[in-house]
This record gives structure tokens, sequence and C-alpha cells, in this order.
């Protein structure tokens, strides 16, 4: 018993360092000094850590609006998805009516589109429509895509809410908008929460459709792909770095969700 | 008012998400076909896929595309089953470890491409380990077309780090809804561990593969940052051609074409699953 122990600990532990070894390795490199970065021989832990990277990044030309604009996108995607998507995931946990499975069906073969199959039509008609290379365009986008995950996961997460109290509070008095207000809202809350910091980063990653539908106003993974070939190591690692930083805190925020997302996302 | 509250509450309900699905789903797929097989003067054409085709790239990216695919999926799943049973144990720090296992679900393609850089560049990590012991005295170029196993190498590593997780969190969700009935009654029966996971635990899961081999494979076909981060266009692949051609060379209906392409791989790829791992009902395990 004591070597299965032993054995499953060292399973574990090899797999955690496998994940963790990389994040550590891209915050070594984002605070190396540019000289020991381009240096050899280069020493695997650097000599000096510094913050002059980091600092060359957020000053160079772009970063910081675009850091800005990623933030507005993700907040305005957050606000579409959510609003346009969770009455639809309400009325599928809550109602029986026709075309129901045909729905469902229909919001699970949206995930066979890919990106540019979207991104690129959407550039065109952007294009006619005057909101190409705006933030709203490319919210729009984002939360389209962001779009059958939240429905999906907003019908189960007011399928676990019980419709007794829904009930309850109405033959108490409540209208219905009133018994959701007062009931079912709050008690579904978190797990709204939970789902709408996961679009948050879903937008704060996009990358090709970003890179698609901006021109001057880019986000900041459009920034940074858009200028891979002229940017230095230290501007990479830096870029790579900052990026990752409120991912790992969100998904720390959201861990205790993730399984009841992805679980109902994707198996049906 | 009086209308509004004439339309039935779930159409009421529906209708946002509805509106919105058609506008950003189904206009768009009628737009790119439209490029797509259309001449500029909106007549019926075949001329952009004969340029796709004719392109020096498109050989390659067809063949990248389908090879990265046969690298990264099955390493995926192997690795992500192992790292769902480890957390499926329930021992103490099981969860600790489903954290720490999900971080990578948070980190964008291009932010891992970055990542992965950092070690492969040519005074990275890598070369900075092998000169350490004493394997090598001059920096090795692994990124180059003169290595495009590295290049390929770096591309697979990257994925497989970035996305086991979400194959991962799939599976843990699948092995949670089976009864422990059943894993029960194979230990009792005096099954071995191996037993148990080959012929009671594989068999219940395969509705959760499949769905895991599906979104897997249709986000594989899109891997478009750490192309561009680790080979530029040395390792085209669809989806980064389909960006060129609309951003380099200014041409949508090329990237359209590049675009209908992946779309129909991926429709391929997910009958080819569906038909293949077809599921009884009562494989689906849930008591």
């Amino acid at each position: 018993m004591r070597w299965k122990k032993a054995l499953f600990y060292a399973a574990a532990a090899v797999f955690a360092v496998w994940t963790v070894m990389p994040i550590v390795l891209i915050a070594m490199a984002a605070l190396t000094p540019r000289q020991e970065l381009y240096s050899w021989p280069r020493q695997f832990i650097p000599e000096n850590f510094s913050l002059e990277s980091f600092r060359f990044f957020a000053n160079s030309h772009g970063v910081l609006a675009a850091t800005f604009r990623s933030i507005a996108v993700a907040l305005a995607t957050v606000l579409i998805a959510l609003l346009v998507g969770a009455p639809a995931g309400y009325a599928l946990a809550r109602f029986r009516f026709r075309g129901k499975e045909a729905f469902r069906i229909g919001i699970l073969m949206t995930r066979m589109f890919p990106t540019s199959l979207l991104a690129i039509p959407l550039a065109v008609i952007y294009l006619k429509t005057n909101i190409y290379d705006t933030i709203g365009g490319l919210a729009l986008m984002h939360a389209a895509l962001a779009m059958p995950f939240v429905v999906l996961v907003t019908s189960s997460l007011f399928l676990k809410v019980p419709y007794d109290l829904e009930e309850a509070a109405m033959t108490l008095g409540c209208s219905r908008i009133g018994a959701f207000v007062r009931v079912s809202l709050p008690l579904a809350l978190p797990s709204l929460v939970a789902a709408g910091i996961y679009t948050f980063v879903l937008s704060w990653n996009e990358v090709f459709a970003s890179a698609v539908l901006t021109v001057h106003n880019r986000t900041l993974p459009a920034h940074i792909i858009s200028t891979l070939n002229v940017s230095p190591l230290n501007f990479k690692f830096a870029g790579g770095f900052f990026m990752i930083i409120p991912a790992l805190i969100f998904i720390f925020l959201v861990r205790r969700y993730l399984l009841s997302m992805w679980g109902v996302a994707i198996n049906k | 008012m009086s209308l509004l509250r004439r339309i039935p509450l779930p159409i009421l309900l529906l209708s946002p998400t509805l509106i919105f699905l058609t506008l950003f789903f189904v206009i768009p797929l009628v737009q790119v076909s439209g490029l797509a097989f259309q001449s500029p003067d909106s007549v019926f054409t075949l001329s952009n896929f004969d340029r796709m085709v004719s392109d020096i790239y498109f050989d390659g990216a067809l063949r990248n595309t389908i090879i990265l695919l046969i690298l990264i999926i099955p390493v995926q799943l192997v690795l992500a089953f192992a790292a769902a049973l480890i957390v499926n144990q329930r021992r103490r720090g099981s969860t600790f470890f489903l954290y720490i296992y999900a971080i990578p679900l948070g980190i964008s393609d291009l932010a891992a491409g970055l990542i992965w850089l950092s070690i492969f560049t040519e005074r990275g990590y890598l070369n900075s380990i092998l000169h350490n012991l004493g394997i090598l005295e001059r920096p090795l170029i692994f990124l180059s077309s003169m290595t495009p196993k590295w290049m390929v190498a770096a591309i697979v590593l990257t994925e497989v780090w970035r996305a086991t997780p979400l194959v991962m969190v799939i599976l843990l969700s699948g092995l949670q809804m089976i009864a422990k009935d059943y894993t029960e009654a194979a230990e009792t029966f005096g099954c071995t561990w191996w037993q148990k996971v080959r012929y009671v635990i594989l068999p219940l899961l395969k509705p959760s593969i499949q769905s895991a081999l599906i979104m897997r494979t249709m986000l594989a076909f899109q891997m478009f940052g750490p192309i561009l981060v680790l080979a530029g266009r040395q390792l085209p692949v669809f989806a980064s051609e389909s960006y060129y051609w609309y951003t380099t060379v200014r041409n949508p209906r090329v990237a359209a074409a590049y675009a209908l392409m992946l779309m129909a791989l991926s429709v391929v790829a997910t009958f080819l699953y569906l038909l293949l791992l077809r599921t009884k009902d009562e494989q689906v395990g849930v008591m």
C-alpha cells in the first residue's frame, strides 16, 4: 500500500513540474536583463534579475494603449455575451418548448466554425459598415465566440437552482420577474460571475480575430503578433509573461468552477 | 408592451441569442462562401481555389496541418487521461493537483508560443542546459527552415503543454459521472488496477473521450499563435495561411477559401469521430 502511495505522489509531482516549469522559465526570462539574454554562454538562472525588460515592454510604442483596449474589449464581450446568452440559458433550464433539442444542437454545431471562417467575412462586412477597427466590433465577434459556452453553462447552472424556490416566491406574492431577481439570480450569481470571468479570459487571449479585425486599434495579442518580426527577445518574453499574469489570477479565482463549467459545456 | 406580452416567454428569452447567432454565424458563413466562390464582380468562379491550391505554400500547409494533428492528439489524450486518473484518486492533495494542472487553461496559444520560444531560441534554456552538461560548445539553432523536425517538435510540445488540461478537465468530469458501483464491482471480483481501467473505466468513458477528441481536433486545426511565433511561414498551416492571405497579401477571397477548407476538415473529422466511436446508450454509465 505504501509504494502505491509513493507512486501516486511521484506521478502527480512529475506532472505538476511539467505544468509549472515553463511558467517559471518565462518569468525568469522576462526578468533577465537584455544583455544577458543575448550572451553566450548563457546561465540557466540569470545572474541578476531586473525589471529592465518589463519597463522596455511597457514603454514601447502602443503597448499601454493596446492593454487598455484589450481590457475594454474583454469587458464589453462579457457584458454582451451574458446579456444575450444568459436569458437563453435560463429558458433552456426552465421551460419545455418545441424545438428545444434543435436549438441545443444548433448551439453545439457552432463549435465547428473555425475562427477564421467568421473573422474574415466579418472583416469585409465591418469595412462596409464602418465598425472595422473598433472596440465594439471586436467585442461583438468575441461575444459570438463565447456565446455557445455562455448559453450552455448558464442553462446548467439555472438547472441547479430548484424551480420550487421560484414558485414559492411567486405564491408569496412575487411577480415572475421579482421571483427571478430575488431568488434565482442571487443563488446563481457566483457561477454566473465565474462564467463571466472565463469569458473575459477568452477575449483577453484571442489572437486571430483580433489581428484580422483591427489595424490601428490593436488589442495586446494582436499588437504582439503583428510586431513579431521586428521585436527583440526581451520584448517578446516580457510581453508573453505579462499576458499570462491576468490569466493566472482568473484561473485561481474560478478554480472551484472549472469542472462544473467545462463538464457541462462539453459533456452534453 | 401588450405586443411583447403576447409572445410566449421562452421565445422572448431565446430570441436575442437566435438573432445574434444568425448575425454572427449564418451571415458570415454565407458571406465567406460568396467571397471564396466569386470574382470581385460577383461572378461564380473557382479561381480563388485554383490560386490557393497552386500556391507554393499549399501542399506544405495541408501536410503540416495533418501531421501536427496526428502528432499532438494521441499524446495529449494519453497524458490527459493519466492526469485525470491522478486527480480522480481523491487522495489528500488531489484537488491541489487539479488546480495546478488546470493553469494552462487560461493561457493563450500566443503566450504559450512565447514561453516555448524562450526554451528553443538560439540563446534559450535548452541550449543553456546542453552547454552546462558539457554536450555543446556552440549553441544549436533549432528554429530554422534547416531544422524542420525541431520546429515541429517545439510546436507539438507547446500545444501538448497548453491544451492537455482542457482534455483532462473534460475526461475528469466524465470520470466523476461514472457510478462507483461499477468500479467497486470490479474490485470485488478481484480485478487488477489495469483491468479495472481497461475493461470498466475506458468503455464507460467513451462518450467523454469522443467529446474531448472532437473539441480538441477542431481547436488543433485552428492553432495559430505557436506557428507564427516559433516558425513563421517556414511551417505553414491552413490557419496561418488564411491569416497571411488576409493581412499580408490582402486577398480576402483566397483567405476565405482557406477558411472554408478548414471548416470542411473540421466537419469531416467530427463525423469520423462520431462514426468510429459510436456509443451505445448503456455506455453512458450514469446511475
